[in-house]
């Protein structure tokens, strides 16, 4: 921190004048760069659409309220998918995920130069493809519906819950292992009593957050036609008919609250 | 521990007692759960011819990860990518600028109660929808392109950030804040020099993080119409192209890979 003489007074900056100028250009890219992105956003932008858009914001806005109520009758089945694509989803994704994490742990890793990377790399490759996309692929592969949501949502949960377990493995007690394993317990025994009890509320927490989030994402999954209450979304949307998808708006939006809910009260009796 | 207890426990190996205490409740829970599985598992209708013929094609899809194809449709790629990577910066950069004041006014602390609520309301529509959801709807006013998708992005930004940097500035310390208010500063002030430079470490960790989910959801907003890669991938979906798909795939994960290494850099430079 220099302190600078301007007029015979020394005044503290908290800069030298060549930080700052560094600073600035730093800005000055920064914001460059923002201008060029979005110059061809703009480029690809049909302005007359959006100057049009509070026009049509109103007219879907009339077209879609009140929502037709009475359609909720057939959204029993899609909402009941939903549920199921969520929770066998996350169910098989930790049954995954528990060994990819012991694979993935400094501490528990049977070889920390050959299976940990290889660990490591289907926690970012699981994590960084989104589950529409693994939808997308599994329906290419084994065919539209309910079972190719629940494939994609376990797949992609798997780098997630994955991730957060290896975490929780690599921060345990290691006073507690040494324990077992000083009493002569073989080496599941030790996992067993040494570190799985201390992973499993991490573990109970993990299950329930990520149950959670895949509600969310199963509730799309159908727009690519992986079944729930996305399919009808989709087809309601392909035939503009807007009060349905006003209801199924809401219907989505209370499903959210109270998977959130339960989510927050299971974590709290746990933790 | 009374003798009558004691002489009961002794002789009798040691059992882990049960999480949940009450029995019936304890079963009643585990019955009710499998029941619900067995339903579950009922509903969902499998097509085993279906995915049997699929596996061939599953196989091919793994085999063209070893040779993806990068070259047939490269022009199409760099454009979504590009429009992707756009997106994801113009939409991080507005997002961002946005959700500061919004935190700064979802924070109980700093903001009088009215502007509490308003922030708090702003933060709670943007997280309870979904970026494909709302991406949809602004489709459907904005038109097809990437200005839906930067839209989205910003509105899904402003929602997480803001909620985060709200709860950091509750928790921060409130004995710098009151220093500078005690040495006669105005509203501005006491927030530049008291409040910023808590939580600023914290602001550019979540924002690169931030940066990072963009990028991420980015790649599915073209399966609605958003601009991006995703209208690419699910093109090359559509006509079977493996090859071109898994090399769009490997180029997701790897700038997913060097975003999350650089946001690891930028964070730990800046904490």
């Amino acid at each position: 921190m220099p302190v600078l003489e301007q007029d015979g007074v020394k005044i503290w900056h908290r800069r030298t004048r060549q930080e700052s100028l560094v600073r600035w250009f730093g800005w000055l890219l920064g914001l460059a760069v923002f201008m060029v992105c979005w110059q061809r956003i703009s480029e690809a932008t049909t302005w007359f659409f959006v100057w049009d858009a509070p026009r049509i914001a109103n007219d879907i806005w009339t077209r879609a309220t009140p929502p037709k109520w009475e359609y909720i009758t057939q959204l029993g089945r899609p909402i009941w998918d939903t549920l199921n694509i969520a929770t066998l989803g996350t169910l098989i994704s930790l049954f995954l995920a528990v060994p990819v994490a012991f694979m993935a742990a400094h501490n528990t890793t049977p070889s920390r130069v050959f299976v940990r990377p290889i660990a490591l790399l289907i926690i970012v490759a699981t994590r960084s493809i989104n589950s529409l996309i693994w939808a997308l692929l599994l329906i290419a592969i084994i065919g539209p519906g309910v079972f190719a949501g629940v494939v994609a949502i376990a797949i992609r949960s798997i780098g997630f819950c994955a991730k957060l377990l290896y975490e929780a493995i690599e921060e345990i007690d290691e006073t507690q292992v040494e324990a077992i394993t000083a009493t002569g317990a073989s080496r599941w025994q030790v996992m067993a009593y040494g570190i799985v009890p201390q992973i499993l509320p991490a573990f109970a927490g993990v299950a329930v957050f990520r149950w959670d989030i895949n509600i969310r994402e199963s509730t799309v999954l159908g727009l690519v036609g992986a079944g729930g209450i996305g399919l009808q979304l989709q087809s309601s949307l392909n035939v503009l008919a807007w009060p349905q998808v006003s209801l199924i708006l809401v219907v989505i939006l209370m499903a959210v609250v109270i998977s959130e809910w339960v989510s927050a009260k299971v974590r709290g009796a746990i933790i | 521990m009374s003798s009558a207890v004691l002489s009961d426990v002794v002789g009798r190996p040691w059992r882990k007692p049960p999480f949940i205490q009450r029995t019936w409740l304890r079963w009643g829970l585990m019955i009710g759960f499998a029941a619900y599985l067995v339903a579950a598992v009922l509903t969902i209708e499998v097509d085993w011819g279906r995915v049997y013929e699929g596996l061939d094609r599953g196989w091919a899809f793994v085999k063209s990860f070893a040779q993806p194809d990068f070259v047939t449709r490269s022009s199409d790629i760099w454009e979504g990518l590009l429009e992707s990577i756009v997106m994801t910066v113009a939409a991080s950069v507005v997002g961002i600028l946005i959700s500061i004041p919004i935190g700064l006014g979802a924070a109980r602390n700093i903001a009088p109660l009215p502007v509490y609520m308003i922030c708090r309301g702003i933060v709670a529509i943007s997280r309870a929808l979904q970026e494909i959801i709302v991406a949809i709807l602004l489709v459907a006013i904005f038109g097809f392109g990437p200005l839906a998708g930067f839209l989205t992005l910003s509105f899904a930004t402003i929602g997480f950030l803001s909620k985060l940097l709200a709860e950091d500035i509750e928790s921060m310390d409130k004995v710098q804040a009151e220093a500078i208010k005690a040495s006669g500063a105005g509203w501005m002030q006491w927030i530049n020099y008291g409040v910023q430079p808590q939580v600023m470490p914290r602001l550019v960790g979540l924002s690169m993080y931030r940066i990072d989910i963009n990028f991420r959801e980015s790649a599915i907003l073209g399966l609605v119409g958003a601009g991006g890669i995703g209208a690419t991938l699910n093109t090359a979906f559509d006509r079977y192209e493996y090859d071109t798909a898994a090399a769009i795939l490997l180029l997701i994960i790897g700038i997913v890979m060097a975003l999350e290494y650089l946001s690891g850099v930028i964070r730990a430079r800046v904490q």
